[in-house]
C-alpha cells in the first residue's frame, strides 16, 4: 500500500527540504491504520493457528532439510576392491590444505603395485575449514566429503582428530582407476 | 455446617484468594507464555513449544514454570549505590496495587445458596419469587456475592489505588542510581500520570449513565440485553478508556518507559524475581484491565439473553435453575476477560511505538478533549431526555 502520495521539494540555502505529504488517515487518525494493522496480524494469526502452512520454522531435530548433493561434510576414506585403503600417500591433500589439518605418514608396502600407502592418516576436524580442495587435489578418488555429515562436538580437542580407523570406517568402494590410466595410457588410447 | 461454610465463602479474603490467587495469577503467568506463542504466530514462527515434563508437552504451556524456576535460580543484585530501601519496595509497590484493584471486580452474580436448585424470577430481587416451589426467608437469608468488596466509590478507589502503581515505577528509576533507568521512571511516571486523567474523564458518561461507580451494580445496570451494554451506551468511551488503559500497562505501542528489549526502562538494575515481580505486574493488570473492560462495557458476567429465571430467546423461554445460570454468567465473565487478554497481545503486536511526543499528544490533545466532550455530549443527552 501506497503510504507516501505525494512529496513536495523546496531549496532552503543550499539545503533541500522534502515535505512528505502522507495520507490523511495517518496524520489524524490513528483508527484506520490501526484497523488495517489489525487485519495483517489477525489474517496471520489465524492461520497460523489453525495451519501451519505459513510457518517458515522447521522442528529441527525431527525435521531437515536435505542436503544439496555437493555439501560437504565429515571426510571419509575410499578402499579399494580388496579393503585396502586406495590413499597411495602422495601428499597432494596436505599439500593443498590450507589448514594443515590433514597430517600423512607413508609407509612402504610389500605389494609391488603399492608403491606407498599411508602408515598415519589424521585429520583435525577443529582445524579443517571444509574447503573441499583435499578431494580436488586427490588423484586417487581416496578422500571424500560426501558423507553429509556434521563434526561431532567433542570435550577434548583431541577427540576431534579423525584416524584412519575412523575414516575408513565411513568409507567405500571406489571403482575409479587407480592413479589414472597407468603409464601405459598411450598403448590403451589406440 | 452449611451456615458456615457460606460465611466463609462469603469472606472477602476467601473471594480473594479464589479471584486473585486461582485466577488473575495463572492466567497472567499463562499470558507470558501466550504472548510469545501469540507473536510468533503472528510471525509466522512457532514460539516456544518445547517446555515438557517427560512426554507431557502441551504445546509448551510449562515455558512458564521454566522461567519461574530460571528466575529463582538468578542472582539478586543491588547496585552498590542503589538506595536500598526503596529499590526493594518499589517492585512491591508495582505489584501490590493491581492486587487490591482487584477487589472491585465483579467477576459473577449474587448467589442465593439455599436456592441453588430453584428457578428464580426475573423479580425475584424485589419480590422474591421463585418458579413451582415455595420460597420462604431462608431461601434469601444467605447471599454469597461474587465481588470482594462491594463499595460505592469503587471505581474511584481503583484510580485512587492505582496511583501506588506509579510510585513502584518511578522509585525503582529513582532509587536504582542510574540515569537511564531515573530518566525511564520520569517517562513512566509522565505516561501513567497523563493517561490516568483521560481514563477517568472517559468514565465519566458511564457515571451519569449508570449513576453509579460501583462496578457491581453498573454490571447489573447493563442487564442481559447487550443492547444495553456500556459499548452501545458509550462507544467512544470504551475507546478513550482502552486506550488510556494500555497506556496504563505500559505495553506497546505505549511501552516506551521500557520497551522490553529495544530502550533502557526504569527497571534495568533489576534481576531475578524482583525483576520478574514487574514483569508479572504487567501481566496481572493485563488480566486486571481486561476484568474492567468486561464489567464496564460489555456486561460483566451478564450472559446475552439470559435472565435470572432463564434464556430468553426469540420470544421463548428456557427456564434454567439457579447454579445453571450462575455457572453460564461465571463462564461468560472468564470468557471475555479471556478475549480482551486475547485482544491487547494482539493490540501489542500489531501497533508500533509512540514516540514521546507523540504520546504526550495523543494524551493531552486528542484523548482528554474528546474524554471532555463525551462527557458533555452524553450529559446534554441526558438532560434532554429528561
Amino acid at each position: 500500500m501506497d503510504t507516501v502520495t505525494q512529496s513536495e521539494k523546496t531549496t532552503v540555502g543550499r539545503a533541500t527540504v522534502v515535505t512528505v505529504k502522507r495520507e490523511p488517515s495517518q496524520t489524524t487518525s490513528f483508527m484506520m491504520t490501526l484497523i488495517r494493522g489489525m487485519t495483517v496480524t489477525m489474517r496471520h494469526f489465524f492461520s497460523n493457528l489453525f495451519t501451519k502452512t505459513q510457518t517458515e520454522t522447521l522442528e529441527y531435530p525431527e525435521e531437515k532439510i536435505p542436503y544439496p548433493e555437493r555439501h560437504r561434510g565429515l571426510h571419509r576414506l575410499m578402499k579399494r576392491d580388496d579393503g585396502r585403503v586406495r590413499c597411495v600417500a602422495c601428499m597432494c591433500c596436505p599439500t593443498a590444505c590450507p589448514a594443515n589439518c590433514i597430517t600423512i605418514v607413508p609407509a612402504e608396502t610389500d605389494d609391488p603395485s603399492v608403491e606407498k600407502y599411508p602408515a598415519v592418516f589424521e585429520i583435525d576436524e577443529l582445524r579443517c575449514i571444509v574447503c573441499g580442495l583435499c578431494v580436488e587435489a586427490c588423484p586417487c578418488d581416496a578422500i571424500r566429503m560426501d558423507t553429509k555429515l556434521h563434526a561431532a562436538p567433542v570435550e577434548f580437542r583431541g577427540d576431534a582428530i579423525e584416524t584412519k580407523t575412523s575414516l575408513l570406517e565411513r568409507g567405500g568402494l571406489s571403482h575409479a582407476i587407480q592413479a589414472g590410466k597407468g603409464s601405459d595410457w598411450r598403448e590403451s588410447e589406440q | 455446617m452449611i451456615d458456615t461454610l457460606i460465611t466463609i465463602a462469603d469472606w472477602p479474603g476467601v473471594k480473594w484468594v479464589i479471584l486473585v490467587l486461582m485466577f488473575a495469577l495463572p492466567v497472567a503467568s499463562l499470558l507470558t507464555w501466550a504472548e510469545r506463542r501469540q507473536s510468533a504466530m503472528i510471525q509466522d514462527r512457532l514460539g516456544p513449544n518445547r517446555a515438557n515434563i517427560g512426554n507431557i508437552r502441551l504445546w509448551g504451556i510449562l515455558h512458564f514454570v521454566a522461567d519461574v524456576i530460571k528466575m529463582i535460580g538468578k542472582e539478586d543484585f543491588i547496585p552498590g549505590n542503589a538506595h536500598r530501601g526503596l529499590f526493594k519496595l518499589a517492585p512491591i509497590l508495582a505489584l501490590v496495587p493491581v492486587l487490591i484493584a482487584f477487589c472491585i471486580i465483579p467477576f459473577g452474580p449474587t448467589i442465593y445458596p439455599h436456592a441453588l436448585f430453584d428457578v428464580i424470577s426475573t423479580d425475584a430481587l424485589q419480590g422474591m419469587i421463585i418458579h413451582g416451589g415455595v420460597a420462604n426467608d431462608l431461601t434469601w437469608a444467605d447471599q454469597i456475592t461474587l465481588q470482594i468488596l462491594t463499595i460505592d466509590f469503587g471505581l474511584i478507589f481503583y484510580f485512587a489505588i492505582l496511583t501506588f502503581a506509579n510510585y513502584g515505577t518511578t522509585l525503582a528509576g529513582w532509587s536504582s542510581y542510574n540515569k537511564l533507568a531515573l530518566l525511564g521512571g520520569l517517562r513512566a511516571s509522565s505516561q501513567m500520570m497523563s493517561y490516568e486523567v483521560t481514563m477517568g474523564l472517559s468514565l465519566m458518561g458511564l457515571f451519569l449513565i449508570m449513576g453509579t461507580l460501583e462496578p457491581g451494580e453498573i454490571v447489573r445496570q447493563q442487564g442481559p440485553n447487550p443492547w444495553q451494554w456500556g459499548i452501545v451506551l458509550q462507544p467512544v468511551a470504551f475507546l478513550l478508556f482502552f486506550s488510556a488503559a494500555i497506556a496504563e500497562t505500559k505495553r506497546a505501542p505505549f511501552d516506551l518507559p521500557e520497551g522490553e528489549s529495544e530502550i533502557v526502562g526504569y527497571f534495568v538494575e533489576y534481576s531475578g524475581l524482583r525483576w520478574g515481580m514487574f514483569f508479572l505486574s504487567e501481566f496481572i493488570e493485563i488480566v486486571f484491565i481486561s476484568m474492567l473492560i468486561t464489567s464496564l462495557f460489555f456486561g460483566g458476567w451478564q450472559v446475552p439473553f439470559l435472565h435470572d429465571d432463564g434464556l430468553y430467546l426469540f420470544g421463548t423461554v428456557t427456564e434454567m435453575n439457579h447454579i445453571t445460570v450462575s455457572l453460564l454468567r461465571i463462564l461468560s465473565f472468564v470468557m471475555k476477560v479471556f478475549f480482551f487478554c486475547w485482544f491487547q497481545l494482539m493490540i501489542r503486536w500489531t501497533l508500533p511505538r509512540f514516540r514521546p511526543d507523540q504520546l504526550m499528544q495523543l494524551g493531552w490533545k486528542r484523548l482528554l478533549p474528546l474524554a471532555l466532550l463525551n462527557t458533555m455530549v452524553t450529559a446534554l443527552i441526558l438532560l434532554w431526555i429528561q
